[in-house]
């Protein structure tokens, strides 16, 4: 990881919160980290963690009663917190697009395909229809959809699921952005469409200097595509930094709790570890670390809320007992 | 496609058979119209005659099948007050009906659903909150009196329009129509809105609650994502999926608006079949009611018909399930 | 320290929310301010109807007291007996305050009967309908959806031309009028309800039919039934006045509102405003409010809205 380039996306201590009737949720809270040119980062954490909610953020299409509270979200340099709405709208779609979560939802069922695909081109530059149904063809073509031609006439209920979701990444691949956030993009797909698309996003990634932020509850998807990973529990990041080193040696005990979870070949036959109890309610984060109550490590320094720690290759930690923590060099600066 | 439309078209023959069945065994029990056609001094060998001449004197069911029989012909029994067959009576006076209907329609679109998707964009602004309860003031308020005070107002004290009457119609595709001279306009445009009111609080409140839900969808977050213009999202995200149900419930209320058009005719003296059924039922004209009520049904059945259609062309979705059936 | 915060926040909000359904309700409800406004403006219209004989200042249907020679007196002035007529009298010479304060009795009389009549009898073949499935229910839906199908107004006309003029017939109109849409509110809400668990339970338990038919379902149906009801009694309201100025439904002895406001629509054109302006003031009044408090209560009541 070179921090000389400046990272495509920068997010520093953002803090995204939901103001609603039964109190403040704080679905993103100080979260942190950056994508560089071609990057992949891996974005991980259980149901509710704010992974969409930081998603959202970035593109600035946090809905009521969700606010950006604090921070920075530096697109090259930009900070786009504070970026004017007409600013975001140019850049959405062209400069940062986003691939959804439900594909089922997010296809306007009264518009046809060419409409919803054609309108994504010409809201950003002019060009002819034609033209516009060219482009959308090819990369309909680009991500596995046989037949493009008739496919664009067609409406989003004559497709599957999986189908949906292939147009939806073709949407945000239309106009070439320099970021991606794709929200789990590939968790409706079987699995060999899954390593497909996987394979074609990374090709581009790779090919036109994309950066990817890449949502999903999967950590061997993670494991293969990555670069980096950041995991996050409750609205904040309890461990982060390279995938191989995070994967290998998990440090923070839900990271570890995580890895321990996925069935693999090596561990057949023995029961799956599973982290014991139910992720927080938002609204009422127990005491000190949020993990405190699922947590086997726990110790009488996790009343309080612990900080972030850097440790040696760039990793960073919150916890007050991280594993190995022996092993691996604390760096304090 | 077609054997659904066939299904809907044996359907509708149903109801029009039960309805008209119905209709003609209610009005059968409608006073008796012989004391009204018959001079006050007219001895009861002309009674009788006249009972006999209208048939009157056979039994019920009897009466019902002769109306049936020549109902198919095109023949719904001769106006007692006016000696002409009652449907030509009525058809003469439908255009009238059928164009301040349209023009009320169209009032209550072409303003309902700008405010109602405004109302929905912006739930909690003023302007929103003042355009619900305007609509709760249009649904509330009774036509025939908004209609009195609509003449008081612009006709009695202000003077700027005629309180009564149709104006210079001019034959367009061989019906006389109003609204395309001023005369005429002047004279359709308060009865219009008249009967416009009560719709076009129907759909600024269903053009609301459709952008209200409309709005929270995924999809259309996506097409912000997409950086789509604020205008585009709304002028063809929303308003299409919103158009689906306004469509669907303005087409099922024509058939409502050309029966409340009773009311407005009879406030305005507009020469609609409205007012035709009003003087009739004063005068007991017997084959007037019925054959109003046929058509209004026959409207009805039609109405449906036609909004189906519509529907399955405005939304895919509906049009597949069709063609699979 | 903020996770603290959070949690007496989180505890606070604990104690608010321990209060009674019906006072939760209660709050909802005059969060709208024009719904309160309107409750008790239909309260004070309904204690004047009540109170009709008491607080009239003539009786207009005592043909003794009521001159030809008193007719279309403008608001304010004098009538023979020496009472001012405050808002005029109609073209009979009756004082309109008098007039309209009858009136208002009966329109909000046949409004409401009407309404509750409806209700019952709706909420009876809904209910039947509901709990008894298959042929009947299919049956009893058809009539619902046709009758439904055609508007209230000329159903409402076709039956009163056949029956002729009176309370008794209004009222029974706007009875046939009205009663599908309770019954298919009732069964709508009754169907969902049943299958909910605790129907179920009771039938384990072994309680009658009849029980839970009205001991279970009908508590649980009763939110959509009020909010139909206000809805329907106003509704009620306008087209029995509609009904009266085409010329049937109330009497002219017995004039209601409806009634009133069309007797005055010969002298609009001379510019005698005040005969149909006040009674429609009235009706008005009387709608509007009704209509406020069940708008307010159909945001409140419905489940699907609360967040
Ligand atoms: N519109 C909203 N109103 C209130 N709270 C919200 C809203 N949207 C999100 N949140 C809060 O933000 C938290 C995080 O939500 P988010 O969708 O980001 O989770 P996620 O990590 O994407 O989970 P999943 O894996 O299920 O998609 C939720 O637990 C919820 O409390
Ligand atoms: S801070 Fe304590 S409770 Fe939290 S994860 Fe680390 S050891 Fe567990
Ligand atoms: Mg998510």
């Amino acid at each position: 990881m070179s921090l000389s380039e400046s990272p495509t996306i920068e997010v520093k201590d953002l803090k995204t919160y939901f103001f609603t009737k039964g109190g403040i949720a704080r679905a993103v809270d100080g979260v942190s980290f950056s994508v560089g040119r071609g990057k992949v980062l891996g974005l991980v954490g259980e149901s509710g963690s704010g992974k969409t909610v930081t998603g959202f953020s970035i593109l600035g299409l946090v809905d009521e009663p969700g606010r950006i509270v604090g921070g920075e979200i530096l697109y090259r340099g930009e900070n786009l917190v504070s970026a004017s709405p007409d600013r975001m709208r140019e850049l959405r779609g062209v400069n940062i697009s986003m691939i959804f979560q439900d594909p089922m939802m997010t296809l306007n069922p009264v518009l046809r395909i060419d409409t919803q695909m054609i309108e994504a081109l010409q809201a950003h530059e002019s060009i002819s229809k034609d033209d516009a149904r060219q482009r959308a063809r090819d990369v309909l073509g680009q991500v596995g959809i046989a037949s493009p031609d008739e496919r664009l006439r067609s409406y989003p209920h004559q497709f599957s699921g999986g189908m949906r979701q292939r147009v939806a990444i073709a949407i945000a691949l239309l106009n070439k952005p320099d970021l991606i956030v794709a929200d789990e993009p590939t968790t409706a797909l079987d699995v060999t469409i899954q390593g497909q698309i996987l394979y074609e996003v990374q090709k581009l990634c790779s090919q036109t200097g994309t950066a990817l932020i890449w949502i999903t509850h999967d950590l061997s998807v993670v494991a293969g595509l990555a670069d980096d990973i950041c995991v996050m529990y409750a609205g904040r990041i309890v461990e982060q930094g390279s995938v191989n080193s995070v994967l290998d040696k998990p440090m923070h005990p839900y990271t570890d709790g995580l890895i321990s979870s996925v069935p693999s070949r090596n561990k057949r036959g023995v029961p799956l570890a599973q982290i014991p109890g139910m992720a927080p309610s938002l609204l009422k984060l127990p005491k000190g670390c949020s993990f405190g109550p699922r947590c086997a490590h726990f110790s009488n320094a996790c009343d309080s809320i612990p900080d972030i720690s850097n440790y040696e290759n760039g990793r960073q930690i919150r916890c007050h007992n991280p594993l190995g923590a022996g092993t691996t060099l604390r760096v304090t600066d | 496609m077609s054997v659904f439309i066939i299904r809907r078209l044996m359907q509708s023959a149903l109801v029009v058979v039960i309805m008209s069945f119905i209709v003609f065994s209610g009005v059968f029990l409608v006073g008796d119209p012989v004391e009204i056609l018959v001079s006050d001094d007219a001895d009861q060998e002309e009674r009788e005659m006249m009972i006999k001449s209208m048939g009157l004197d056979k039994p019920f069911l009897v009466q019902y099948g002769i109306f049936i029989s020549k109902a198919i012909r095109g023949d719904l029994g001769d106006s007692f007050v006016f000696q002409e067959p009652a449907l030509l009576l009525i058809l003469d006076r439908m255009p009238a009906t059928m164009e301040l209907a349209v023009v009320a329609l169209l009032i209550a679109i072409v303003f309902g659903i700008p405010l109602g998707v405004w109302a929905g964009l912006k739930p909690e602004s003023l302007a929103s909150k003042s355009i619900m309860t305007g609509s709760i003031l249009g649904f509330s308020l009774p036509t025939f009196w908004v209609g009195i005070m609509m003449i008081l107002l612009f006709a009695v004290v202000l003077g700027w329009l005629p309180s009564t009457g149709r104006g210079d119609v001019q034959i367009i595709l061989g019906m006389p129509i109003s609204v395309f001279s001023w005369d005429g306009f002047s004279h359709v445009l308060m009865p219009a809105v008249n009967l416009a009111l009560f719709k076009l609080s129907m759909v600024i409140r269903l053009a609301r609650a459709g952008t209200r839900e409309v709005m929270h969808q995924d999809y259309i977050k996506f097409a912000r994502a997409k950086g789509l213009k604020e205008q585009r999202i709304i002028l063809v995200h929303v308003l299409k999926n919103i158009l689906i149900p306004v469509v669907t419930v303005l087409g099922l209320e024509f058939g409502g608006l050309v029966a409340f058009s009773v009311v407005t005719e009879t406030v305005f003296a507009w020469p609609g079949m409205g007012k035709l059924l009003i003087d009739s039922i004063g005068l007991l004209d017997r084959p007037i009611i019925v054959a109003y009520l046929m058509i209004i049904v026959f409207l009805f059945v039609l109405i449906n018909l036609l909004v189906d259609i519509c529907y399955s062309i405005l939304d895919p979705r509906v049009r597949l399930q069709d063609i699979k059936s | 320290m903020t996770t603290a915060e959070n949690n007496m926040e989180s505890e606070e909000k604990g104690y608010e929310g321990v209060q009674t359904p019906l006072r939760r309700f209660l709050s909802d409800f005059c969060e709208a301010k024009l719904a309160v406004v309107g409750f008790f403006t239909i309260l004070a219209i309904a204690l004047v109807a009540i109170m009709a004989p008491f607080i009239a200042p003539t009786d207009p249907y005592d043909l003794a007291t009521v001159s030809v020679l008193d007719s279309r007196l403008a608001p304010g002035e004098a009538m023979m007996n020496g009472t001012t007529a405050h808002l005029g009298t109609d073209g009979a010479g009756r004082d309109m305050v008098s007039a309209m304060i009858y009136g208002l009795r009966i329109s909000l009389g046949v409004g409401i009967g009407s309404g509750l009549i409806a209700m019952l009898i709706g909420i009876s073949f809904g209910l039947l309908s509901a709990y008894a499935g298959g042929k009947i229910d299919s049956i009893f839906m058809r009539i619902v959806d046709i009758q439904l199908s055609f508007p209230a107004i000329l159903v409402a006309l076709v039956l009163l031309v056949t029956l002729g003029k009176g309370v008794d017939k209004t009222i029974i109109a706007l009875v046939v009028v009205q009663w599908a849409y309770y019954a298919r509110t009732i069964r709508g809400t009754a169907l969902v309800e049943r299958r909910r668990e605790y129907i179920e339970s009771a039938v384990c338990l072994g309680l009658s039919k009849n029980r839970i038919m009205f001991r279970h379902l009908l508590p649980n149906c009763l939110a959509p039934m009020i909010v139909v009801g206000t809805m329907q009694i106003a509704h009620a309201i306008s087209l029995e006045a509609t009904l009266s100025f085409l010329g049937l439904g109330m009497p002219q002895t017995e004039p209601s509102l409806g009634r009133l406001i069309s007797n005055g629509f010969e002298y609009i054109l001379s510019g005698k405003y005040w005969i149909s302006v006040y009674p429609g003031i009235a009706l008005l009044v009387t709608i509007v409010s009704i209509n406020l408090v069940g708008d307010r209560l159909r945001d409140v009541l419905n489940p699907r809205l609360q967040k």
